[in-house]
């Protein structure tokens, strides 16, 4: 009895070894880095999660194909290196000592990428299928372009401080206007302070005009 | 009876118009570019020598010509001799090409502040393709930064003549820049003056914030000392003292026509010299105040892009060889790498191509300037920064600012002898006539939102400008110390400010400054001939990268005309003057 439970092990063994090693067909290479992704909350990669991995690669495939028929024992794992990074197959039952092609492994992990990963607290980058592309999300974008926004906000302010001030100009103009009329009907009747036919406040008092013929000729004066 | 000139508010608003006009955006992105290339920390003495020969004499003789003569560049000129108007009007000319084309620059620098209010940054990730399986093709090839800026921003032509349709959103953001300048020269020197206050104060904030963070930066310190560590044997090279004097000369805005407007609506007796030395110092110190920065952002970036060069080989090497996570470090990769090759002798060998030598000096050498600098190398080192957002929109902020400051030099340059002219002026008001320049301006600058827009900017940026105003310059100052006579202007410098200029002064005016510019001009001329075609650089979208092409026919006629139009000015206008005069002298002889 025992020695026939031995021999059944053994024949397993071999046909699994046969199955599953590197560039095996039907097999997929993946590797892990458990390092980057969790920095100093990295766990370290034994039997157990040896064991979730091939559990979630038969979630998989009983999800995507729903007919319970993987078993955990169907999904073969080999050549464990230091990397992180091994080999694996998924056995098909049904007809014995055969692998599960490929396309439909693919399919079954590309669908249920995000639980695989979320199991692992990894992300696509860092639990890498090695021939399997995943499917890459596109950033959020929101219906309107942010930068429109800004641009009507800027646009609506810029636009009201041009019109304020165009018009703040005419009316200062028109008051100017009705005031200097105002004053020439006044200046008819009072005398205002001339300077030369210049009534004094619009000469430039401020700037101060400096003859230049008469400051720079100072040689021509003799010296006391 | 005459309406009275309109004056700055004080002082300060005039100093600090200067000095929005004089910092722009070649302070930022030229001088740090050129002190790399021209022996860093040593390239400060030919600077410093070139700003007390040319830089300082020349501003002060600009200053002084538009204080004494309170006319635009027209007016001054025509009444330091009625042959020379010509010279005011190849300013004008100048003035009208380089507002043409500057306010694009300004557009961009909207377009990415408008881009920079979102997470991620819209140029740190690249854009997935059509079957979300891998990025874009284009963007693979180079990096994001470089894709945002030709593909998402100028949606670049591989060349010249293939030109294109319009951006409409370039357009727009051309004609939100152009809204902005008109709002800030409607009312003249009203509201000039009170923007200036802005526009001069604002990027220094920033840049002290971004001198802070950046001299925080990882890595900044190996950018500083490389690059400040003087090189003196290009001391020897004479492009060095060339581009010294050519960055003074083109960085202070001389002969654009604006410092004369500018100083033509001081008070007769402002302190001009004293202003003229304050500005020129504050312009060569925030030069070398924002290549400190730079550098420090070049030396993060450099640091970072190492870093990631020797986490991609030790990446390789882990998957290769199956080693465990963490036994390679930066530190024991060179070991380990000699390790290896001894071990796996053949598949380190095939491994070979792709392991690359990461060098920090190579990244550190890579010397970028004009919008490469501020809109690709700025924008990678800011998405690598915590809270990029914060950074990216102070940083955009900073250049528009620094634009539209000398953007309204520009359109001073330009309103200044419209609204002096009595033809003009008396028909329409400010507000009308502000508005048909900026009108026209902006129509016309919708050439460079075209696809092939950015070939055009670089022919404008490269030719329109440069051997003009070393002519222009020339003349002037050959007009003010010869024609006009020093003595003249040594007078009337001492009727307005009450002391008379020095020997150093007089000498800068009269011999060094002239030679120097003509120097400058003779080199140019030797260059432009020696070349023989002039070529480009064009982006090749299948490689990723720039490629150099030459220059179609009728681009070269473009050019031709550019620097035609302006210089004939000087000429045409006397010959106009001396024929007139000679009409009115047969006139009046055949009547008397």
């Amino acid at each position: 009895m025992l020695r026939a439970l031995l021999l059944l092990v053994s024949v397993v063994a071999i046909a699994h070894a046969e199955l599953c090693k590197p560039d095996a067909q039907n097999a997929f290479k993946v590797r892990i880095s458990i390092k980057t992704a969790l920095g100093d909350n990295a766990y370290a990669w034994d039997a157990n999660e040896e064991y979730l991995f091939r559990a979630m690669v038969a979630f998989a495939m009983r999800r995507y194909s729903s007919k319970s028929t993987t078993q955990i024992s169907n999904v073969l794992l080999c050549n464990v290196t230091d990397r992180v990074s091994f080999w694996f197959v998924v056995t098909d039952s049904s007809k014995n000592v055969t692998t599960v092609p490929g396309s439909e492994v693919e399919a079954a992990i590309r669908m249920n990428r995000n639980r695989i990963n979320n199991a692992f607290l990894l992300s696509d980058k860092t639990l890498q299928f090695l021939k399997i592309t995943s499917t890459l999300s596109p950033p959020v974008e929101p219906s309107t372009p942010v930068w429109i926004i800004v641009f009507g906000v800027v646009l609506c302010l810029i636009v009201a401080g041009i019109v304020f001030l165009i018009v703040s100009g005419i009316q200062k103009h028109k008051k100017k206007n009705k005031e200097s009329t105002e004053r020439e009907n006044l200046e008819e009747k009072v005398e205002v302070t001339l300077e030369n036919g210049i009534p004094c406040e619009a000469l430039d008092l401020k700037a101060g005009h400096i003859n230049g013929v008469f400051a720079a000729e100072d040689e021509r004066f003799t010296s006391l | 009876m005459e309406k009275s000139r309109p004056l700055w508010d004080n002082p300060l608003q005039f100093v600090f118009a200067c000095i929005s006009y004089a910092v722009g955006l070649g302070n930022v992105w030229r001088f740090p570019y050129l002190c790399q290339m021209y022996g860093g920390g040593g390239f400060l003495i030919p600077y410093l020598i070139m700003l007390i020969a040319e830089g300082m004499p020349l501003l002060y003789l600009e200053l002084a010509v538009g204080q004494r003569m309170r006319q635009g560049s027209i007016g001054a000129w025509k009444i330091i001799s009625p042959y020379l108007c010509g010279v005011g009007v190849a300013s004008v000319v100048v003035s009208f090409f380089l507002s043409m084309y500057y306010n694009v620059i300004n557009a961009w620098a909207f377009w990415y502040l408008f881009h920079s209010f979102q997470d991620p940054l819209p140029w740190a990730t690249c854009p997935l393709n059509s079957n979300r399986t891998g990025y874009e093709e284009e963007c693979e090839k180079t990096s994001s930064t470089q894709y945002f800026w030709y593909r998402q921003t100028l949606n670049i032509a591989p060349s010249l003549e293939a030109s294109g349709s319009v951006q409409w959103e370039q357009a727009l953001c051309l004609t939100l820049a152009w809204l902005v300048v008109y709002l800030c020269i409607l009312r003249g020197t009203a509201s000039t003056g009170k923007v200036v206050y802005v526009t001069a104060s604002l990027p220094y904030c920033v840049l002290i914030i971004y001198l802070i963070r950046g001299l925080t930066l990882h890595g900044a310190v190996n950018g500083l000392v490389y690059m400040f560590t003087p090189k003196l044997e290009q001391l020897s090279n004479p492009k060095t003292w060339i581009s010294a004097a050519t960055q003074i000369f083109f960085s202070l805005g001389l002969g654009f026509g604006s410092l004369i407007a500018f100083a033509s609506y001081n008070e007769p007796s402002n302190n001009c010299q004293r202003h003229a030395v304050i500005v020129s110092l504050i312009n060569s110190t925030t030069s070398i105040f924002a290549s400190i920065v730079t550098f420090s952002i070049y030396g993060f970036k450099a640091t970072f892009n190492y870093e990631s060069c020797i986490n991609k080989v030790i990446l390789l090497l882990l998957n290769a060889f199956d080693l465990e996570e963490g036994s390679l470090t930066a530190d024991n990769l060179n070991e380990m790498k000699d390790h290896l090759m001894a071990t796996y002798p053949q598949e380190y060998a095939q491994l070979m191509p792709q392991i690359k030598n990461c060098s920090l000096e190579a990244e550190l050498d890579t010397a970028v300037q004009g919008t490469g600098l501020a809109f690709i190398v700025y924008s990678e080192a800011i998405k690598n920064m915590e809270v990029p957002q914060l950074y990216s929109v102070l940083y955009f902020f900073m250049l528009l600012m620094l634009g539209i400051g000398s953007m309204l030099g520009n359109t001073a340059a330009i309103l200044t002898p419209l609204t002096d002219s009595r033809v003009i002026a008396s028909r329409f008001p400010k507000e009308v006539i502000s508005g048909v320049v900026c009108f026209m301006n902006c129509i016309i600058g919708l050439i460079f939102t075209m696809e092939a827009g950015n070939y055009w900017f670089d022919i404008f940026n490269d030719y329109a400008a440069t051997l003009s105003l070393l002519l222009i310059v020339l003349v002037e100052t050959i007009a003010v110390c010869y024609i006009y006579g020093i003595r003249r202007f040594e007078k009337d410098l001492y009727t307005m400010i009450g002391c008379k200029p020095n020997w150093y002064w007089k000498i800068m005016w009269a011999f060094v400054s002239p030679l120097l510019i003509i120097s400058l001009f003779i080199f140019y001329l030797t260059d432009y001939i020696l070349t023989g075609t002039l070529q480009y650089q064009a982006w090749d979208a299948t490689q990723g990268q720039l490629v150099t092409k030459d220059y179609p026919g009728y681009a070269l006629a473009v050019i031709g005309l550019l620097v035609a139009s302006s210089t004939m000015c000087i000429p045409l206008g006397a010959l106009v003057t001396f024929i007139r005069k000679r009409l009115k002298r047969e006139r009046v002889s055949t009547v008397a």
